[in-house]
């Protein structure tokens, strides 16, 4: 028993031993030949029947492997002597130290064909230059970062809300003047109605919405403000027909604030 | 006669295409080749080979691979890179009037000789060592750094020179070490 341990263990000592050989002779590149192979087979031929388990089958089986490269190497080293290109390197070495720049030079000339090629331009590759020349946009533009452009808010006209397909224009003028219609039958005979009981509805956006419109109407004619200014008070007067906005008279803004507090009291108001 | 006009037109086309510079490296590959002279540009490659003969040029043939295949297929053909190259030798007047001194040659000399010696992978450092035997040490890695830049050899990440596209167009490496050896 104690034996048979004995023999394993030199077994594992000699396989490992193989490995080793086998890999420092492929990573320095020496001469694979210094290798022994039929000493080296023997040996795993002589502990194969002691493996048992899995482990030392492994051991076993990484020693032929490393027997198979060296192999491989030789081939490979029997392959590059063969070919005429090979020389021993000592003599070449030895060659090129004794040999002059001048003896090397020439002798390199007489193996040398060069590549020809020509670097030309024609008058027809000096046009299209020229005409790429012309198209070209200056570095400065190319280069340029897209930057953000700081513009100053401010409200959308109606214009620009038709351009950008907010709104539709034939959809716009009849919704403006069912909201005339709506405004002449609330103002009946008063011939005015206060802004905010006009414009204010169940909603705020509903009254933002109405708000918007009115200002349209005033603008297209259709409807007048007019300020109380003791009482704070804003009345909107309807037209019987649009009467187009004087070219002679100074048009004046009256900016509305229509604010989510504001909209609160009134309907706060309405309430009461 | 139609036929006489179309094979002279397409070598016209084909030696314009392997003269002129095109790209950063020399040379047209054999697939551009196809796309501008048809699939038939092997035949007017031959034509066009003919012609040069008679000024003294060849054209040359570099596959993908270090090794050139016997009998090439189409798709190795296509891969290839197909160069214009002096047929005979040169003189040593003509080398200066290339910008190459006689120096620079000699040095490219020993560096592919010591790379094909050495199974075609030598050491940068041995290399520099051979060289600082003949060429002053400020000029021996600034010729190494040129002969990488204009593709005779090439340099690995471990500092290993091995030949590279350029050697293999325009040297006959056997016929270097046979001259070198024979000296």
């Amino acid at each position: 028993m104690q034996k048979n341990r004995k023999t394993k263990q030199l077994g594992k000592e000699r396989l490992q031993r193989i490995i080793d050989l086998c890999f420092s002779v492929e990573e320095r590149g020496v001469d694979p030949f210094l290798i022994n192979i039929d000493d080296l087979i023997s040996v795993i031929q002589q502990f194969f029947p002691e493996w048992k388990n899995p482990e030392e089958l492994c051991l076993d089986a990484e020693a032929l492997h490393q027997i198979a490269s060296a192999i491989k190497l030789q081939s490979d080293w029997v392959k590059q002597r063969s070919t005429s290109l090979y020389r021993d390197p000592f003599l070449v070495m030895e060659k090129l130290q004794t040999l002059t720049k001048e003896d090397l030079g020439l002798l390199f000339l007489k193996s040398w064909q060069p590549i020809v090629q020509l670097e030309q331009i024609s008058p027809s590759s000096m046009v299209e230059a020229l005409t790429y020349w012309h198209n070209l946009t200056p570095l400065d533009e190319r280069w340029r970062k897209d930057e953000l452009l700081h513009i100053l808010a401010r409200t959308a006209t109606r214009e620009e809300l038709i351009e950008q397909q907010i709104i539709s224009e034939k959809k716009f003028s009849k919704e403006l003047e069912i909201f005339w219609e709506e405004l002449k039958r609330k103002v009946g005979n008063k011939q005015k109605i206060e802004y905010w009981d006009f414009i204010g509805d169940e909603t705020y956006e509903e009254t933002v919405k109405r708000a918007y419109l009115t200002s349209f109407l005033v603008t297209y004619g259709y409807a007048t403000l007019e300020v109380d200014r003791l009482e704070e008070i804003i009345y909107i007067l309807p037209f019987d027909i649009p009467k187009p906005t004087a070219n002679n008279k100074q048009a004046t803004s009256l900016p509305i604030p229509i604010t989510f507090e504001e909209w609160r009291n009134w309907k706060a108001g309405e309430r009461e | 006669m139609r036929k006489k006009i179309y094979y002279v037109t397409q070598i016209k086309k084909a030696a314009h295409l392997l003269l002129f510079k095109r790209h950063r490296k020399p040379g047209v590959k054999g697939w551009e080749l196809k796309k501008e002279l048809g699939s038939d540009y092997s035949k007017i490659l031959t034509l066009l080979n003919k012609y040069l003969e008679k000024l003294g040029l060849q054209i040359k043939t570099v596959f993908e691979g270090e090794k050139s295949p016997e009998k090439p297929t189409r798709a190795q053909l296509d891969k290839a890179r197909f160069f214009v190259t002096l047929r005979g030798e040169l003189t040593t007047k003509e080398t200066k009037m290339m910008g190459w001194r006689i120096d620079d040659i000699a040095g490219l000399a020993i560096t592919l000789s010591a790379i094909i010696a050495e199974k075609g992978k030598a050491s940068r450092k041995d290399v520099e060592q051979l060289l600082r035997n003949k060429l002053p040490h400020w000029r021996v890695s600034t010729n190494l750094d040129r002969y990488i830049r204009e593709g005779y050899i090439d340099q690995d990440e471990s500092g290993f020179l091995f030949t590279d596209w350029r050697t293999r167009a325009e040297i006959d490496e056997k016929t270097l070490i046979d001259l070198i050896l024979s000296k």
